[in-house]
């Protein structure tokens, strides 16, 4: 399946580290893995390049498809690509599979060298910190001194933030979208019961369930449900779904009859088969720990005085996991410091989802900043 | 709701404005005020715009802007954090005019504010003939138009005293001219300075 703006046909890469990781947890990685895609050209100045972080449930694979068999192309492409809104002619672009994930870096599922099994449960649980500091020794393997921008949606847009704290001279423009400062107490909770889903399947068997070939699919799939229902809105699922069913009149069954059954089902099927509960449960951890204002929103303009970077800040309205007021909150603390920020509320129906979705607004604005970046050395 | 052809306030603002001052322009159009005192006088400057496709000019016009809705008030900024604070043309079209006047004082030392004076003689007849007046500051119809709280200099300057807001300058203009003399009868539009009290 391509389109004519594709990047076409991607190949992962590999990046390997022998030095050490120390982690916020205490520990450390001795070695760690780093898969990725670049889509474009690194020009000779090396001062082309866009980082682009990934939210929970991504990966490395922003765009394109690995062979024209693919179902689905990367899960950016509506946004890169040549002529596309973050343009490949002109961008550099990078996508990075995070420390802990399921699709090749190290995590969970790899074996640590110590004792030649799968890690499983003694994986350590990272943060959104130990991430950045990862990417960060990628960008200097690639030779990048200075990222033209980090861009991210959700957990990607925390790791964005995150970004311009921690490293404020490795980065000239910093996008924020749908993302906030922390999370609120509704958000852990989601989270937990994500969690604890995933914890209290018997298969998960303490996060040890590789060596004994197991799959903890009741609890991810349930995790994923929880997270669906979530990241839509009221008004988008009465729009999609309503009270719609499969047949005519009711089954007096338990088996999915309402198409929203039936579309969580399908998700949770799907997602089963590419997503690795342990990293599940690891994100879900980095998102609750994230909190570069140490429980005071009121501290973040203190901890903002160190940013270099300017900042495009986007919400949407119907999104109630990250709803507007907490981009506001970052727009405020940004402001305080005199920092150069844009930030736009879009009117879409689509709840937290609608940072991935091509709404033609949301994807103008990103095309002039990109452009306007582009044009400013 | 703001014209882009007609520079003379623009120059008038400027004037009123120092090198290098933070400025915040509310309701910032496309961005063209900004600009325009951006190569003046190299300010600072930030935009606020609530409309998506204005925004998106300002954005264009490479204004850093922030969608947001006036009425809900300037929460979004601390007290005294910006020299100066813009509100041009869009006075008449707001709803709560006592909380912006407060809040424009409470994040800026000093308060720029522009409005079509409603007393001027073409306004007048309009009225005397039986009409609401349509004029170059006032390009609308009665059923589509935005503004809803318009003024004359004279109810502006009441407000002021009322209010405990200093006026620092005031000019007055018709087609890019200066109006000294019966300025509320012969003025188009109002450009005031203001500072608290």
């Amino acid at each position: 399946m391509q389109e004519k703006n594709s990047v076409g046909i991607v190949k992962e890469k590999l990046f390997k580290s022998e030095e050490s990781l120390p982690l916020d947890c205490g520990e450390k990685l001795e070695e760690y893995e780093l898969v990725y895609e670049t889509y474009g050209t690194l020009n000779s100045k090396k001062n082309n390049a866009v980082l682009v972080c990934h939210a929970l449930s991504g990966n490395h694979h922003l765009a394109g498809v690995y062979t024209k068999k693919d179902k689905y192309p990367g899960w950016w492409d509506n946004l890169i690509g040549p002529g596309k809104p973050l343009d490949t002619k002109k961008f550099f672009v990078i996508g990075v599979n995070n420390l802990g994930g399921s699709h090749g870096s190290t995590g969970p599922k790899s074996i640590n060298p110590k004792t030649k099994k799968s890690w499983g449960s003694k994986f350590p649980i990272l943060t959104v910190n130990d991430w950045v500091n990862s990417q960060k020794k990628l960008i200097s393997h690639l030779g990048i001194k200075k990222l033209k921008a980090v861009i991210g949606g959700s957990l990607g847009g925390m790791q964005a933030l995150q970004w311009s704290i921690q490293f404020p001279d490795c980065l000239s423009h910093t996008v924020v979208i749908a993302a906030a400062a922390n999370l609120t107490a509704q958000n852990i909770a989601f989270n937990e019961v994500a969690r604890q889903s995933i914890l209290t399947d018997p298969d998960f068997n303490k996060g040890d369930y590789y060596e004994k070939k197991l799959v903890p699919k009741r609890g991810l799939r349930l995790a994923r449900m929880l997270g669906h229902i979530t990241y839509l809105s009221n008004d988008v699922m009465k729009v999609k779904f309503g009270r719609k069913t499969k047949t005519k009149g009711y089954q007096y069954s338990f088996s999915p009859e309402f198409e929203v059954e039936s579309y969580l089902n399908y998700q949770a099927d799907k997602f089963v088969d590419e997503f690795d509960a342990n990293t599940y449960i690891r994100m879900t951890k980095a998102l609750d720990y994230f909190d570069p204002a140490k429980n005071n929103i009121k501290n973040l303009s203190q901890i903002f005085k160190k940013i270099k970077s300017e900042f495009l800040v986007i919400s949407f309205t119907s999104d109630w996991r990250f709803s507007p007021d907490r981009s506001k909150e970052i727009v405020k603390a940004l402001l305080d410091n005199n920092i150069k920020v844009s930030y736009a509320e879009i009117d879409a129906a689509s709840g937290h989802d609608a940072f991935l979705m091509s709404n033609d607004h949301y994807h103008s604005i990103l095309k002039n900043y990109f452009m306007k970046i582009f044009n400013t050395k | 709701m703001k014209q882009n052809n007609q520079r003379s306030d623009f120059e008038i603002i400027s004037n009123w404005i120092n090198e290098e001052s933070k400025v915040l322009d509310l309701g910032c159009g496309d961005g063209s005020l900004l600009n325009f005192l951006e190569i003046q006088k190299k300010i600072t400057g930030f935009g606020i715009e609530k409309d998506k496709d204005n925004w998106l000019l300002s954005l264009k016009n490479n204004i850093d802007v922030i969608q947001m809705d006036l009425e809900a008030g300037l929460s979004g900024f601390e007290d005294n954090s910006f020299d100066v604070v813009i509100l041009s043309k869009t006075i008449q079209s707001m709803h709560n005019i006592e909380a912006i006047m407060k809040e424009m004082h409470r994040v800026g030392r000093e308060v720029i504010v522009t409005f079509p004076n409603f007393g001027y003689w073409r306004d007048r007849i309009q009225i005397l003939m039986g009409h609401m007046p349509i004029s170059d500051e006032l390009p609308y119809q009665w059923f589509n138009t935005p503004n809803i709280h318009l003024c004359t200099v004279k109810d502006f300057e009441k407000f002021c005293s009322h209010q405990k807001i200093k006026v620092l300058d005031r000019v007055v203009v018709t087609k890019n001219l200066s109006i000294n003399f019966c300025p509320n009868l012969l003025g188009a539009l109002a450009l005031y300075r203001l500072i608290k009290k």
